[in-house]
């Protein structure tokens, strides 16, 4: 394929809000509460339609009848390119709600410089979803806060969550080969250069939310090239389980 | 055993809200929901009666602070207004040039 570079580049991008989404949908009529479930939902439904976006687009490059939902169901493990961090389980409304923070504060980082980006494909699915991600990001911020500034309950969960996954923020910002060379070709985000200011603003929430920053100099990586945590293959089963047991069904 | 009476303090209080869907149009009631306070309140008011681009403006009020009829007092409130149809504008004769009335 001619745009291999291009086309994994935009799995690496997609794939993130696809199990994201995935993992929020799974709170469907199991959120804490109605208005929550609700809102997990909606945030599920914004990525889903994102990760529609970028597939559709991956597809084309890939040309010969590819579909986006072949991108989506008809892979295998190790040809999912998302970071680790939106695989990790909802083991907690705690967890849900730092897996999101984590994310979201990169998500909009991200999105605001893909819009700059030389592919006007991507520049405009960046422009269309960062009012979603926007409010993504008030939305679980909000949250940090009201839990770690809350119960002693609520605090003590979620500063569990925090020292969970904080190992796997660096991830956001490790580029592979095939990052690299997109972009030096002006499509792809420096997210080197994200970094910084990533770790300003969550420090600055988890600060508001009296919640310590973890000290780990330790972190986990392997999404980006397919290596993921135990959890993923389960996730998978749930999300192809109709695909892989009707091919090619549709409704 | 926990106590009903207990156990609802721990909920979060009950909101109405109220839903501007364009330009115009006044406030309207929508519905109820819970929330821990008036931002959250706004917040889930968004997810659960906004979502399918119902509005451009949201209110909400606690509902604790809506005083309301009492419906078993419904016979001397609102039924002495029931015969009094010469308080409606139904007896004049409209020319036929006036549309929209």
């Amino acid at each position: 394929m001619k745009n291999n570079n291009l086309y994994k580049y935009i799995l690496n991008i997609a794939d993130n809000t696809l199990i994201l989404g995935q993992r929020l949908g799974e709170l469907c009529g199991h959120g804490p509460s109605l208005e929550t479930d609700i809102a997990c939902t909606n945030i599920s439904l914004d990525l889903f339609g994102q990760t529609r976006n970028y597939y559709q687009y991956a597809a084309k490059l890939k040309g010969k009848n590819c579909t986006e939902d072949d991108i989506a169901f008809l892979r295998k493990e190790h040809e999912y390119l998302n970071v680790l961090l939106v695989e990790q389980p909802n083991t907690d409304f705690g967890y849900v709600m730092v897996r999101q923070f984590l994310f979201d504060v990169y998500h909009l980082l991200f999105l605001q410089e893909l819009q700059k980006s030389k592919d006007q494909t991507l520049s405009a699915i960046a422009n269309k979803a960062i009012k979603e991600v926007s409010y993504h990001y008030r939305f679980s911020s909000d949250w940090i806060k009201r839990l770690g500034d809350g119960t002693e309950e609520s605090h003590q969960r979620t500063q569990n969550a925090i020292n969970d996954l904080w190992t796997y923020t660096d991830e956001l910002f490790h580029q592979t080969e095939t990052d690299k060379s997109i972009i030096e070709e002006g499509i792809g985000v420096n997210t080197l250069k994200l970094k910084e200011e990533y770790y300003i603003r969550v420090n600055k929430i988890l600060q508001d939310a009296t919640l310590e920053i973890p000290e780990s100099k330790y972190f986990q990586k392997g999404g980006k090239q397919g290596m993921h945590t135990e959890h993923l293959g389960h996730l998978l089963s749930d999300l192809q389980y109709m695909q892989r047991t009707y091919p090619n069904m549709q409704w | 055993m926990e106590r009903v009476r207990d156990r609802m303090k721990k909920n979060w209080p009950l909101w109405e809200v109220f839903v501007r869907s364009k330009n115009g149009l006044e406030h309207r009631h929508f519905g109820s929901l819970h929330a821990a306070d008036a931002e959250m309140a706004l917040e889930n008011a968004r997810d659960v009666y906004t979502r399918r681009n119902e509005g451009i403006s949201i209110w909400v009020v606690e509902s604790k602070h809506i005083t309301a009829t009492n419906p078993d007092n419904n016979g001397e409130l609102f039924e002495p207004a029931k015969d009094k149809i010469y308080r409606h504008p139904t007896f004049y004769d409209l020319p036929d040039e006036i549309k929209h009335m």
